[in-house]
This record gives structure tokens, C-alpha cells and sequence, in this order.
């Protein structure tokens, strides 16, 4: 059990240390000057931005189709969740009602990217601690779900999976075989990695009670996602503004009450168990149906069609030099990601490209508080907080 | 004392042997040692960092290729693999951890960010990590494939092992080196 | 402002019963009630909306910029989220470039704290009040807002891209 030490501190043997932006421990760059008393932190100072890349103003000399591929990047380890995000928001803007079986695809992929990011944060928040062989274990995994999203299209980790509107083909037979085998074997794969942490005495005193944060706080400080959850709040988008069926789905929201690493930890780890459930559930009763819904201009014609009628020709071409037609308005729209509510805020001139777009990324949101959460912990404390908060830096410069 | 058939040893060098003794150049045989233990600093930024952790997991495993151990220090790592986009921001940074590498080093600029900007032709982003530091090789891609991280690795191989061992003190690389502002 | 939502009328005759003359318009696009206020009185207005129990949009969901060239404006736009009924709220503010201030949140939420940050870094809006306003993102010696409509995506001086073969 950590307890933060209470102490006078005497200001003039404070010692200055760098956790700098290139450090094994720091998953992505982002810079922290501690102020240490010894082995206690007295107080931290972020530096973030060494990973900047503009995509805001990208995003408004993109047409938008185009955007998906910038939407990977920013949870760049569960961008098919960010690629359904922008889709589904551009789809609100348009007015555009995807079909059943489009929605239930897209749960499937969204959970399937979701237990990829909970694999890494877990995995790693291990190796920090020590556990190596967990991460190597569980990350043959992963491949499995790689296979999976390269049988869709085509890319193993930036996606740009979907289109507006839906998807670009149906699921191969060969997918469906993947997805199949995936929800057979990862129990047994996780239920081992499970085993080697869950009630490891090494694991359970260096990860409990480590950056803890109260509910008030965490809400005050904007927290969403695993990262409230574990301080007790129960707010998932997914239940609170359901979007691509999620109604349809029987899955409960994990909820710790320290809001320490442990539970962080947990919450994500039956999180991945929910979604295989929620996978199997999506595959039990899929609807038949369209794969895409009917946006034209937003929605590739069939070649056949390019290559015989006039209407067809003139969407390709349209759709392909990027010019399209949107309302006028703004429009924001969240998703479940991997850390939290993932929105975007679009707003709409009616031109070819954003007149404005804004990311609310929920990394960004969190990694405010760190400074605060590590006042008074130990050095290897402050490690294991900032793991367990899965920072991911894409999403956090933007 | 015959060694099995299923068991792959590293090709010898050209050289005269004999029952008992192995005669070849010093290069070639620095070379060959240097080739099979290349210690990478992992500098993962982004989105290609992670192709590099499913590289060095189990799947494509990069230990085979003798880069068993990634060190986090630059003083006892031999080659820089700059995988991700390097904002203007992080430049200096990455050539203090360049300058801070002892001789031999090489650099491999994996993706598309590291070599060229990639898609991000922005304000805040360098185009390409040649602009601070000299690179070896680079492995284009947005990611690339485990599958291509290790064909660079394989060419940056190649480049070691090939490598004379006056190239570090010729007035060439002197003259690279000042050119990037190193002396 | 017409709507067939009861919750939204009601919120809207709450802020204007409040706050006269400060709300200027009220809409509901795409659903989503959206207020447009005067900057002078946001800390209250946010405060009202935070903390009435019957309100209780106690959660900042975001905050960022806006730069409207035609009208030579910028704005802010905060959205909140009342979690216990599930009802957002978008509060825009606009004022002139010429005069970019307004006054912090960080009173109410902690949230705004980098929000704030990152918005004066791409726009160059001044948030009276905040603790340690700086860049964020940008480096710190980059001496213009980089999202305002006026500057270009690309570096100028870049030396190895091609404009014309780029269509730029």
C-alpha cells in the first residue's frame, strides 16, 4: 500500500529532474520536470507539443473523405474507433441513416480496436512493473486482430477502414472465418495474461494505491473513458448517447472506486471481456442487408456503373477530386474511444472542406491532471500513473 | 566434430583457413561481429513506434537479427531507428541524442515522417529528419510492415558490415558531419 | 427559438431570465442546443449553468476557437454536458480581432486549464485570469497563431517541396 508522505519540505535541497521526452518509460514524447525531494515528488511541470502536427488546420484544407486517414492518427492504436467517429459525424451533418448491418459491422470493428488498445495499455503498464512476459504473450494477439483489420482494408494499424456512408465491400467469407476464430481463442489468451498479474503480490503493491484520484476531481478535471470509471463515475458514451445500435447490446460498464492505477488496470481488463461479448452478441444476430446506405455523392458507385451511366460518372469524379456538396451547420459528435469521449466539432461552410475542425481528444484532457496526481508520490509511482493513464502522444498533440 | 545440417551459422568471410586457424581481413571480421549485435535506441515517436513494438514481439521477432537488447541510452547504442514524425519542436532533441551516440553509429528513418515529412506538410513539422541529422537508410511506409522495418534493419546490416574501418576519420565523412553543423 | 424539445425551452427561458441582455440567440442545430452569449458576463453565465440544481450541466466536454475571416471575428465555444440527463449545451462567444479577451474558466473547471492554452496558442485569444497562459503546443518562440485564416498550412521555408507540382 503507497501512501503519499506528509512532510515539511525544505526548499533549498529540492532537486531538479528531468523525465525528459526521450525516456523508455514515457509511451510517446512528452516532457515533465519534477521537482523531487529525494525520492518524493514535490511538485511537476509538463511540457507537451513534441509531436504537433497541425490537424486541425489539415483538416480544413482536406475534403472530406479525405480526413479519415488524419483520423488515425490521433489514438493511432485504436484508429478504426476514430475513423467510425468521423464518419459518423459527417453521416449527422449530412442527415444520413446508415443501414442495420452497417452499424452492427461497425460495433464489431470499434470493439475489436478497442480490446487492441487495452491490449497495449495493460501489457505495457506490465513491463513497467517488471513483467515482460505478459507483453510478449499478449501481443501475438494483436496480430490477430491486424489479420483481421488487413482482411477489411487492407492496413494493419492506420486503418482509414469505412467510408461515409458505411463500408466500401462486405466482409469476406475469410474475415468472418478470423473474427470467428479471434472470439475463440483471445478468452483463453487473456485469461492467461490475467493469471500472471491480476493477484501477483509484486504487481498488486507496486500498482495500488499509485496516482489516485477522486471522482469530484477527475470530473472537474475532464476525465472520461477507463480513467473515470475507475474513480467510480459510471459514464460511457456508448450508454449514455448511444450511437451505431448500441442499444442493441447487453454489456455491462466496469466501475472501480479508487481510481488508482490497480483499478484503472481492472477496469480495462473487464472492459476487453465486454467486448468480446458484445463481438459475440453483433455476430449472433447480424442483419442482412446493404453494407453502405444510400449517399451517392459520398459513396464510390459501383464500377460498373461508372463505366455505364452518366450520374455514376459524375459522383466518381466528384467524390474522387473531392468536391461535395454538405449543409451548412455544426455538428458535434463523440465516440467511445479508447481513453474516453473522443468528439469532433465540425462546422460547415457548405464548401468542399471544414470551414472548422475540432478535435476533443481525451488524452489531451487527462494528461492536465498528471501534474497534480503525482504531488507527493514516489518516483516509480509517478511511472506507473502515467502507464496507466494511457497517454497515447498522437492523440495528445494532434 | 561436425556441426548438424539443421543448424544455420553466419556464412565465413573470404579468407585462407586452415586445421585450426581462420585468416581474413580485420575489416571483414569486425564487420561480421558488428553485423550480428547492432543495439538499437528505440526512438518511437508515433505511429510507427507501434509497427516497432509488434516488430520486436514474438511475431517478426527483431532478436533473431541479434538486436536483442534496446537501449534507451544513447552511449551504448549503436544504431538511432527514428521511427515517427518529428516536429520542428523535437528537432534539437533528437540531435543532442544523435551527438550523445558514440562512433560507429547509423540512423534509420523508418516511415514515411522520419524520411519526409509524410503527410503532414504543416507548419510544425520537419520535413524529413535529414535536415537535422545524416541517415542511413530509410524505410518508407505509413507504417510500414514489420516485414519492411526489417528489411531496412537487413540493409543497415549490409552497411556495417561493408563498412571499412577508416571510414569514421576520412575527410568525406568529416565534411557530412560538418555540413549538419557537427563537428 | 422554435423546438419541439420542452428541456431545451426551458433551459433557454432560464438563461434569458437571468441573463437578458447578454443572450443573443438561441438555436438547435442538428439538435444540439446552441446559445450565443456576449463575452462580458461568460463566467457567470457558465457558473449559472454549472451550478443550478435544476441546470446542472456540471461537466466541460471541450472548449476551443473559432476564426470567422469574413467578419473579422473570433469566438469561443464551450460545450457542457449535464451527465445525469444526457442534455448538451454549445455557449458561443464572438468578439472583434482587434480586442481578443476574455475571461478564464479555470475558476470552474480545471478542465479549461489547457483548452485555454492551446486555444490562445492557435488563435491568439487572451484569457484573463488564467494561471499560466503560454503556448503549448507550437514552440514557444513562434510569433504568430498559426489557425488563424490568414496564414498557410505549410512552412514557407521549406526548401525541398515543389509548390507548383503540389497545386499549391
Amino acid at each position: 500500500m503507497i501512501e503519499p508522505i506528509e512532510q515539511k519540505i525544505d526548499q533549498r535541497n529540492l532537486n531538479t529532474i528531468n523525465l525528459g521526452p526521450t525516456h523508455p518509460a514515457t509511451h510517446g514524447i512528452f516532457q515533465n520536470v519534477l521537482q523531487m525531494d529525494g525520492e518524493i515528488i514535490v511538485s511537476a511541470e509538463s511540457t507537451v507539443g513534441y509531436i504537433h502536427r497541425a490537424f486541425e488546420k489539415l483538416a480544413e484544407r482536406r475534403p472530406y473523405n479525405q480526413i479519415t486517414p488524419i483520423t488515425d492518427r490521433l489514438n493511432y492504436c485504436s484508429s478504426p474507433i476514430n475513423n467510425m467517429g468521423w464518419e459518423m459525424t459527417v453521416e449527422k451533418l449530412l442527415g444520413v441513416q446508415t443501414p442495420k448491418r452497417v452499424d452492427y459491422m461497425r460495433v464489431i470493428i470499434m470493439e475489436l480496436a478497442r480490446i487492441a488498445d487495452h491490449i497495449i495499455c495493460n501489457s505495457i503498464l506490465g513491463v513497467d512493473t517488471g513483467a515482460l512476459t505478459g507483453f510478449l504473450y499478449i501481443f501475438q494477439e494483436r496480430e490477430h486482430i491486424y489479420e483481421i483489420f488487413e482482411s477489411i482494408c487492407g492496413a494493419r494499424l492506420t486503418t482509414n477502414i469505412g467510408r461515409i456512408g458505411g463500408f466500401e465491400r462486405d466482409f469476406s467469407d475469410v474475415t468472418w472465418k478470423k473474427i470467428e476464430k479471434f472470439v475463440e481463442n483471445f478468452p483463453k489468451a487473456l485469461g492467461e495474461f490475467e493469471r500472471l498479474l491480476n493477484r501477483n503480490r509484486i504487481f498488486i503493491d507496486r500498482t495500488v494505491g499509485a496516482g489516485a484520484i477522486t471522482a469530484e476531481k477527475a470530473l472537474n478535471y475532464g476525465f472520461t473513458g477507463p480513467n473515470l470509471r475507475a474513480a467510480g463515475v459510471d459514464y460511457d458514451v456508448r450508454v449514455a448517447s448511444p450511437y451505431a445500435s448500441y442499444q442493441d447490446f447487453d454489456f455491462v460498464i466496469p466501475v472501480g472506486k479508487g481510481g488508482d492505477s490497480f483499478d484503472r488496470y481492472m477496469v480495462r481488463s473487464e472492459e476487453m471481456w465486454q467486448s468480446i461479448s458484445i463481438i459475440k452478441q453483433a455476430m449472433a444476430k447480424m442483419p442482412t442487408g446493404p453494407y453502405h446506405a444510400d449517399v451517392p455523392e459520398f459513396y464510390l458507385p459501383p464500377k460498373q456503373d461508372v463505366y455505364s451511366k452518366m450520374e455514376a460518372l459524375i459522383y466518381h469524379f466528384k467524390i474522387v477530386m473531392g468536391e461535395m456538396d454538405v449543409p451548412i451547420g455544426e455538428v458535434y459528435h463523440s465516440v467511445e474511444g479508447g481513453n474516453g469521449e473522443l468528439g469532433f466539432y465540425l462546422v460547415s461552410d457548405g464548401g468542399r472542406h471544414p470551414f472548422r475542425l475540432h478535435f476533443r481528444r481525451p488524452c489531451f484532457i487527462a494528461y492536465q491532471a498528471y501534474a497534480d496526481m503525482i504531488k507527493g508520490s514516489m518516483l516509480s509511482d509517478a511511472i506507473i500513473t502515467l502507464s496507466s493513464l494511457n497517454v497515447i502522444a498522437g492523440e495528445l498533440d494532434a | 566434430m561436425g556441426v548438424s545440417p539443421d543448424i544455420q551459422i553466419v556464412t565465413a568471410p573470404e579468407g585462407a583457413g586452415g586445421e585450426g586457424f581462420f585468416a581474413t581481413s580485420l575489416d571483414k571480421a569486425v564487420g561480421l561481429a558488428r553485423k550480428n549485435s547492432i543495439w538499437p535506441l528505440p526512438f518511437a515517436t508515433s505511429c510507427c513506434g507501434i509497427e516497432f513494438m509488434a516488430t520486436m514481439a514474438s511475431h517478426y521477432d527483431m532478436a533473431r537479427f541479434g538486436s536483442e537488447r534496446n537501449s534507451f541510452s544513447p552511449r551504448q547504442a549503436d544504431l538511432l531507428m527514428v521511427m515517427g514524425t518529428i516536429s520542428k519542436k523535437m528537432g534539437p532533441i533528437l540531435k543532442q541524442v544523435y551527438l550523445q551516440m558514440a562512433e560507429p553509429r547509423w540512423v534509420i528513418a523508418v516511415g514515411a515522417c522520419a524520411s519526409s515529412g509524410g503527410i503532414f506538410d504543416t507548419y510544425s513539422v520537419l520535413q524529413g529528419i535529414d535536415k537535422v541529422i545524416p541517415v542511413d537508410v530509410y524505410v518508407p511506409g505509413c507504417p510500414p510492415r514489420p516485414e519492411q522495418i526489417l528489411d531496412g534493419l537487413m540493409r543497415i546490416q549490409d552497411l556495417v558490415q561493408n563498412e571499412t574501418l577508416r571510414r569514421r576519420e576520412s575527410p568525406e565523412y568529416k565534411a557530412l558531419m560538418n555540413s549538419y553543423g557537427i563537428e | 427559438m422554435e423546438s419541439n424539445n420542452a428541456d431545451h425551452i426551458k433551459i433557454v427561458e432560464r438563461l434569458k431570465e437571468r441573463f437578458a441582455e447578454s443572450i443573443k440567440d438561441a438555436a438547435e442545430p442538428f439538435g444540439m442546443l446552441t446559445v450565443s452569449v456576449e463575452r462580458k458576463d461568460i463566467i457567470a453565465i457558465i457558473s449559472f449553468l454549472s451550478k443550478e440544481e435544476d441546470l446542472g450541466f456540471a461537466f466541460l466536454t471541450d472548449l476551443c476557437g473559432m476564426h470567422y475571416d469574413t467578419t473579422d471575428q473570433l469566438g469561443v465555444v464551450y460545450h457542457l454536458h449535464n451527465m445525469y440527463s444526457g442534455i448538451r449545451i454549445r455557449i458561443k462567444t464572438l468578439f472583434p480581432k482587434s480586442n481578443p479577451e476574455i475571461d478564464s474558466i479555470t475558476s470552474l473547471f480545471e478542465a479549461a486549464n489547457w483548452q485555454e492554452r492551446e486555444t490562445y496558442d492557435f488563435f491568439g485569444i487572451i484569457f484573463k485570469g488564467h494561471p499560466n497562459l503560454k503556448r503549448i503546443l507550437n514552440m514557444d518562440e513562434m510569433d504568430y497563431f498559426p489557425l488563424r485564416k490568414e496564414y498557410a498550412l505549410e512552412d514557407g521555408t521549406r526548401t525541398d517541396k515543389n509548390d507548383s507540382m503540389f497545386g499549391r
